[in-house]
Formats: C-alpha cells, structure tokens, sequence
C-alpha cells in the first residue's frame, strides 16, 4: 500500500488556481520532495493533504485513509512541520512536546518516555527546560521536529524544513530528516526551493510551476534529461578542425564553437575527457584551460520552466546591491 | 466526542502562562481597582434613587464591578486565540487529532479559570476598601454566577475570533461591543433610572442578569430574581458554548 496517492488535487481561490489537478502517489518509507518557486503550490498541497484546506476537486488517500471522509484518521497518522514557526514561545521546550503528546492522547509513563526519546534525536536534551522565547531559530526548527515526531506519525509533512537557517544548521536539520526517515522508517514529504535541499535528500522529486507537475523523477533521473555533462575547451590553433574531428565520436551530443573556446556536451565527462586531448594532440592543437561541470537540478529548472527559481532572498540582496552600484557610479 | 485530556491540556497552558504573564494580570486588574477605588470612593455618600439606605453606594458598586472584570477578561480572551493564530500555533492545534469541541472547551475552561481568578481578586481588593462580605455560602454561590457569566463572553470573544484575523480589528470590534453591555448593565447605577428605550435595551444585555444576580447573592438586593437571572444565565452559556464550537468546526485556519 502506498503512503500517499494524490488524485488530481485542484484547489482554486477564486478565480486563481493555487493547484491545478496533480496526482502522485508516495510510497512507505520515501523521502520525496516537491520542489519549486515560492507561490508555485507547495504549501497549499500540504495544507490539504494535512486536513486544513479543503481540495476544490480531486482528493488523496494516507495511510489509505480518505481525505474527506476520514480528516480524523488522517490526522493520527500524520505529522506537519510548518513553514512558519507554530511553537508556543511562552511555553518551555518540554511543554511544548508534552502539549502535543497530550493532543494525541499518549498517557503519562509512555509520553515522559517518548519526548526524552525526540529531545535526545534532535540534541536538545538540556534546552528542554528553557522557554522557547530564548531558542535560536535553529533550536526553535529541531524542537519542531521533535514535536512532528512524538506520535511516531507514519507519514510527515515538511514545509520548508530549513528556510532562513544557515548553512551549518541546515546540514544538521538535514541528517535528523535523513536519520528519522532510516531509523523510523517515516515517509516523508517535504517542499523546498533550495535545488542542493532537494537533490540532497529526496528520493524522488517533483518540480511544480504555477501548481501543476511539470517534471517527476530521481535526482540523477531529472539531471539525466539534460543532454548530458558539459566541457568547455579553450583552444590554441585552429578551432574548426578540433570541432569537426570531436563531432564524429559517438560519445559527443553537441559542440557551440564560441570564438577561442568550444563547449562540448557529452556523455561521460569522466571517461571521455582522456580522449579530447588524444584528439587535439593526434592534430597538432593545444588546449590551453579546460572547464567541466556536471548538470545541477538547477540546470534542469531552468530548462523545464525557462526561468531561474524565484528566490525572495536573493532578488532582495541582488536589488540592494544594484542600488548600491548605482549610488557609486553618481 | 469530548476527550477529557484535550480539556485538560488547553486548561492547563493557559493556566501556566497567565501565571508566567505577570504584566497581564497587573494590567487587567488595573482598571477595575481604579474603577473601585476613585467611582466607589467618590460616590460614596451620594444617595441613588432606587437604592435602599441600609446599602450605600460602595456595597452596590462592587458586584458591578466584579460583573465588569469578568466581562472584559472573558470577552479577551478571544485575543488569546488571535495571538495562537497568528504565531502559528492554532494550525499545530488543529492539525492534531483531537476533536474541535474538545478543543473549544479547553480554551473556554482556560479563559474561565483565569477571569473568576481576577474576578476574585477583585473582590479581595473591594474588602480591603470596607466591603462588607456575606457569609461562605453566598460567596460559593457567586463564584458559580460568575463562571456563569465568564462562559457567554468568553465565547462571545471566540466566535469573534474565529472570524476575524488580526489584533487591531479584534480589540476594536470587541471594545465596541463590551463597552456598551458594560455601561447599559447597571454595572455603575440602577437600570431603573435609565430613560424607557434605554432601559429596553439593558433587557437584552446578558450582564444585566449577571451584575443582577451576583447582587443579589452578594448584597442581598435584586430587581428581578436570582433564579429568574440564573436561568436566563445558565440558557445563554450553553448556547454560546454551541455556538462557539460550531464557529470553530467550520473556520479555516490557513
């Protein structure tokens, strides 16, 4: 049985569709990722499949339990991590935990048992005790953790796990998702827009545009889509004759002379390289600086959707600094 | 379905942070100690028609004053939900599988438990300034009478906000409303000297019954009749409590 089978949700508000008729099923055990822009439906296919917004049309099956005619059963078997803070920040860590196992009804010796179990997981066991308005945005995200994991839910939903953390603590909220997902054997489906999150940690992933599915496979899976690895040769001599004599192995997609330098696109970069330079020196041609790069996920949005990923952060930081540039130049 | 842990939960943290919020509880009690002291003190020898000698005005002043401590504590307390809306935390509650009425009931357990303690607290301060406390029983009955009133404008506050989303329109929506209950209570002077439409409307005013009847228990004066007032007390709060639970089973939370 699957974990999740998503049956062309549609959620329309008004007259905009925020999700457009996706289906997609989850299997036991997955670490799967919806990936996309900020506004492209990821939140709000989370916020349905997790019982608070209703679908417009089509539905989803957890654990094999109906949506609409079992939001309750739903509910015992799932765990969300918001986008947004939802802790109680008057309330002491281990409150919070006790607030929440209490909700799903574990008794006293079991629950005492539990949240030192999910303090000691996410290593917060001697910030229990401190109100959660004194934790770092990184302890306020383990914490949260640990909360979606008290009630050893089957299925847990990750919304954005790690936005607007730094590198060092991202890579620590990673390995607790990687380490619960093995240990517990949790699916879990998280959304992000950070490419390194997704390709990091995903199983499968599925990359939405404007709330529709536009592309659903394994990392390397999606990276192979692209033609393959791209090599850019500077050469010293006579670039056409290098082109023509690379055009003809078979291991060779496609070749853009551009003035002294030649990318190549392959197959293989690895082993094929060797080879380019056997070529060029069997013609007497030098090659002065060689540059390789592997297709990134980033690559592959770019070629589904045509546009880089619309990251808030990044224009923000991007527009200050052309204003800057532009006070300079006055 | 009614789980008793829920309830007991939701009752527990409100209870843990209203006692953390020691600011809180200074400025709710603040208004009403200003009321008792400078409006009973002031008035204290003014003579209302209406008002049986033996009383005095300061006797008359405190069960309306109690009455109006736990109008505005309650009706706030919807604030409180607005606040778990907006830090995110009333998604964590709802997504959880307790049932909506247990969830409903748990805040209205909070809230109430914390409105009869400032009401109490109150009602120590007024002893303090010379009021004259009747004996254990009538005390024991007022506190019912105060959960009682507690109940309607805590849910008053509740259905407020399960519809409204942000503090500024919550504290103005829920001022417009419990000022004039407050005023057309009998809270400061006898309704019966109010002029005859404006008397017509204090029947309609919930805390009329309620100031009426914790008189009568406190002060041994009444103009309708304590049971007549319980039972339009006892009425309301369990509609309100119907009323706020359906609220929140239909209200979307993102």
């Amino acid at each position: 049985m699957s974990a999740i089978i998503v049956k062309e949700l549609t959620k329309k508000f008004g007259e905009f569709t925020a999700v457009d008729s996706v289906s997609f099923s989850v299997e036991p055990g997955e670490l799967f990722g919806l990936l996309g822009p900020n506004g492209a439906g990821k939140t709000t296919i989370l916020n349905m499949l997790t019982t608070l917004l209703l679908p417009t049309a089509g539905g989803a099956e957890i654990t094999g339990y109906d949506l609409r005619r079992n939001p309750g059963e739903v509910r015992n078997n799932i765990g969300i991590i918001f986008q947004d803070p939802s802790l109680d920040i008057g309330l002491t860590g281990r409150e919070n935990l006790e607030f929440h196992a209490m909700m799903y009804s574990i008794g006293s010796d079991e629950r005492k048992k539990r949240i030192r179990e999910v303090l000691d997981v996410v290593g917060l066991v001697d910030k229990a005790d401190i109100l959660v308005e004194n934790y770092s945005g990184g302890m306020k995200r383990r914490l949260e953790i640990a909360r979606g994991l008290i009630h050893y839910p089957k299925v847990l939903f990750l919304d954005e796990p790690t936005l607007g953390l730094d590198a060092q603590t991202r890579r620590s909220i990673w390995d607790h998702i990687r380490n619960l997902n093995k240990n517990y054997g949790t699916s879990v489906i998280l959304t992000t827009h950070y490419m390194e999150e997704a390709d990091y940690l995903c199983d499968r992933i599925a990359i939405i545009d404007h709330g529709k599915i536009i592309a659903l496979d394994t990392p390397s899976g999606l990276k192979n889509c692209l033609r393959g690895d791209c090599v850019s040769l500077t050469i010293e001599g006579r670039v056409e004759l290098i082109a023509a004599a690379l055009g003809e192995k078979e291991w060779v997609r496609e070749i853009v002379p551009n003035g002294k330098t030649l990318d190549v696109i392959l197959l293989d970069y690895g082993k094929n390289i060797p080879s380019i330079f056997q070529t060029a020196g069997n013609l007497g041609i030098g090659i002065s600086s060689i540059n390789f790069s592997k297709p990134s996920l980033e690559d592959v949005f770019i070629r589904l959707t045509g546009s880089i990923i619309r990251e808030q952060e990044g224009s923000r930081q991007s527009a200050r600094r052309d204003r800057m540039r532009r006070r300079m130049l006055r | 379905m009614i789980q008793g842990r829920v309830v007991y939960v939701l009752w527990r943290r409100e209870i843990i942070k209203y006692f953390r919020a020691r600011s809180r509880i200074a400025g709710a009690i603040g208004m009403p100690a200003f009321m008792l002291i400078f409006q009973g003190m002031g008035f204290r020898r003014v003579e209302f028609p209406g008002l049986p000698e033996s009383i005095g005005y300061f006797q008359y002043l405190v069960p309306g004053i109690i009455g109006m401590t736990l109008l505005f504590t309650a009706a706030y307390a919807g604030m409180s939900v607005i606040m778990d809306k907006q830090f995110g935390f009333l998604k964590e509650v709802m997504v959880t599988p307790a049932s909506r009425v247990s969830i409903v009931l748990g805040m209205i357990s909070g809230s109430a438990t914390t409105s009869l303690i400032q009401a109490l607290i109150i009602m120590m301060m007024s002893v303090l300034l010379g009021f004259r406390l009747p004996f254990l029983p009538a005390i024991l009955s007022s506190v019912v009478i105060m959960v009682l009133i507690s109940m309607i404008f805590i849910n008053i506050g509740l259905i407020l906000s399960s519809v409204l989303k942000d503090f500024h329109g919550f504290s103005t929506v829920i001022n417009f409303i419990a000022f004039p209950l407050f005023l057309l209570s009998g809270a400061l002077f006898p309704v019966s000297n109010l002029p005859a439409p404006i008397k017509f409307l204090s029947y309609f005013d919930p805390l009329t019954y309620g100031v009426d009847a914790l008189r009568g228990v406190l002060i041994g004066h009444c103009e309708f009749s304590i049971v007549l007032d319980v039972c339009i007390l006892l009425t309301l709060s369990v509609l309100m409590v119907c009323a706020s639970a359906y609220f929140f089973r239909r209200a979307e939370i993102v």
